[in-house]
């Protein structure tokens, strides 16, 4: 009954039908796209092939370059910071305490909830005259910053924004890691004279480094994918200097209603996240598992 | 060992600082949105304040935001009812059943969980025209499930691999047909699954904004696309704007204080093995 195929097709044939229909296909249609001159508005047929011009037009248009450096910059910035923060943090709480779950569910609020409202709380606390945050500053004496409408304090904000958001996935992951390192192996090493550091980078680190891979992997695919919160917050604003590629491939399709170019970039940012993402998979493939 | 008092004191300390960080702008969600304009613009810091629900009957009787609010609800329900089914049956077939091309549909759709919606944006716009798909909900329906199958069928695949075998085969020889099988021996076992799959279904077709931006129009339009509209160049009016926020941002929260367990199962699913 098992080796039956018909009944496997039964089974896995409509989830992989909706898939390859709303998923697979028009990730397909994109590479297609890119070599059209197709605008908004007209019909498809009124498309016209123009090759490898859209790509070309793409690879040479300095603000795509420019967008390109603000989402590695902001990507590597926001995930270097969540790692150190959650991980540090991680190590200094794994100790269980009575109401860790209270605690838990507190940290994974900010994850729970939209983007959009992720980004309009935190314009809102930007915001140079009603903001709290400049409130806040001002009680210690601190002059008031304006910060959306300035280019690096505007990327500064884009950053808090993602750090505040998924600082506490980092943080659970390496929680549930550590709670499920060999007791028997810490008390070993505490017998054996290990100290505090060596503890820590010597044992406990090594020990969970293969969640701690795949975490980073996870964070730095989600963080290529950031859009909602950045659309709100700044929208690429002041200038181009928090335009990720993302918000450049949506600006360039339906502002600049300019489908062709917008595809050709969308198939550079795609070329980025499937490399890291094979990487992931590389690390950890959790169906790849053939024993039974 | 015990610890020392002061330690377990400036760990409870650190906790509560960090649960604060966490929950602070989430509360400023809420009672901005109980407060009125003139109130806003006076006096940021000022903690005391006569709550007023006028941001919330503003929004939902003069923006028509109760539209908005059924077509997300609607949206977001249906999907995560036809995700869970077609994810359950799918993460069954993978792990139970060896056939031609199961590495290949396995590969596929971890990759695919990775597609950055941006991209997915264009190419979209252009066949649901084509499909007759655009501006209706159904539409955002159907890209909804694409985009959360793979997620799910890979939450679910570990937790039916967690369900013994023998346990189906029994039922089996007891006279049980495979749908019975699969709907009273598998789908019980896997509830806290389904739980967890349901939650993150629900919390991305809920939340979504750019491809609802990209598909809907004044009728269709979803929650997070009506609240984007709100800001302008002219400047912000922040009780409704955060009114609006908070009425997105409350179907996930209770999620999260009735389910946490289940959530974190989610998150960890895969990476830690517990």
């Amino acid at each position: 009954m098992r080796t039956s195929r018909w009944i496997a097709l039964l089974y896995v044939g409509p989830a992989v039908l909706v898939m390859a229909a709303a998923c697979m296909y028009p990730v397909f249609s994109a590479f297609q796209l890119a070599g059209y001159d197709w605008s908004m508005g007209t019909p498809w047929s009124s498309a016209r092939w123009v090759g490898w011009a859209n790509v070309v037009s793409a690879f040479g248009n300095p603000r795509v370059w420019s967008s390109l450096w603000t989402t590695l910059l902001f990507a590597s910035a926001c995930v270097s910071i969540e790692m150190v923060l959650g991980i540090a943090l991680a190590l200094a709480l794994e100790r269980p305490v009575r109401g860790m779950f209270f605690f838990r569910t507190l940290f994974i609020l900010p994850m729970m909830i939209a983007p959009i409202a992720v980004g309009l709380v935190w314009r809102y606390l930007f915001d140079a005259q009603f903001g709290l945050i400049n409130a806040l500053l001002g009680l210690v004496n601190f002059p008031a910053q304006i910060w959306l409408a300035d280019p690096t304090l505007a990327f500064v904000a884009i950053v808090i924004a993602d750090v505040w958001q998924w600082t506490p996935f980092v943080f659970i992951m390496v929680i549930a890691a550590l709670a499920n390192v060999d007791g028997s192996v810490i008390e070993a090493c505490r017998i054996d004279g290990a100290n505090w550091w060596q503890m820590i980078f010597r044992v406990k680190l090594p020990m969970i480094m293969h969640v701690i891979a795949i975490t980073l992997m996870m964070r730095l695919v989600d963080a290529f994918r950031v859009l909602e919160v950045i659309y709100v917050l700044t929208f690429g604003g002041p200038g181009d200097s928090t335009e990720i590629l993302a918000l450049h491939i949506y600006k360039t399709a339906f502002i600049g209603q300019q489908l062709g170019v917008a595809a050709a970039i969308s198939v550079l940012l795609l070329v980025v996240v499937a490399l890291l993402s094979w990487g992931a998979l590389h690390l950890s493939n959790p169906m790849q598992d053939d024993t039974r | 060992m015990k610890r020392p008092v002061w330690l377990v004191a400036s760990h409870y300390t650190m906790l509560i600082a960090l649960a604060f960080l966490c929950a602070a702008p989430i509360l400023v969600i809420f009672t901005t949105s109980l407060r009125l304009q003139v109130d806003i613009f006076a006096e940021p810091l000022n903690l005391l304040f006569v709550p007023s629900f006028e941001n919330y009957r503003a929004v939902l009787q003069e923006d028509r935001l109760d539209r908005y609010l059924l077509n997300s609800l609607f949206v977001g329900l249906i999907s995560t009812g036809v995700t869970l089914v077609l994810g359950c049956m799918a993460a069954y077939g993978l792990a139970r059943f060896r056939f031609p091309g199961r590495q290949a549909v396995a590969y596929t759709t971890l990759l695919l969980r990775t597609v950055p919606l941006a991209v997915l944006a264009i190419p979209v716009f252009l066949i649901w025209n084509e499909w007759r798909l655009v501006n209706s909900l159904w539409g955002l329906i159907l890209l909804y499930v694409a985009v959360n199958l793979p997620f799910t069928i890979w939450l679910l695949y570990g937790f039916v691999l967690q369900v013994p075998i023998e346990l189906e085969e029994a039922a089996a020889i007891d006279g049980c047909g495979p749908v019975r099988v699969f709907t009273k021996v598998l789908l019980p076992l896997m509830a806290p699954g389904l739980a967890a799959a349901s939650i993150f279904t629900f919390r991305i077709a809920w939340n979504e904004f750019i491809l609802a931006l990209v598909l809907t129009d004044r009728h269709t339009r979803t929650l997070p696309v009506a609240a984007s509209l709100f800001i302008t160049d002219m400047g912000v009016d922040w009780g409704r704007v955060m009114a609006m926020a908070s009425l997105i941002a409350i179907p996930p929260l209770i999620f999260t204080f009735v389910a946490a367990r289940q959530i974190i199962t989610g998150l960890t699913a895969g990476a830690v093995k517990g």
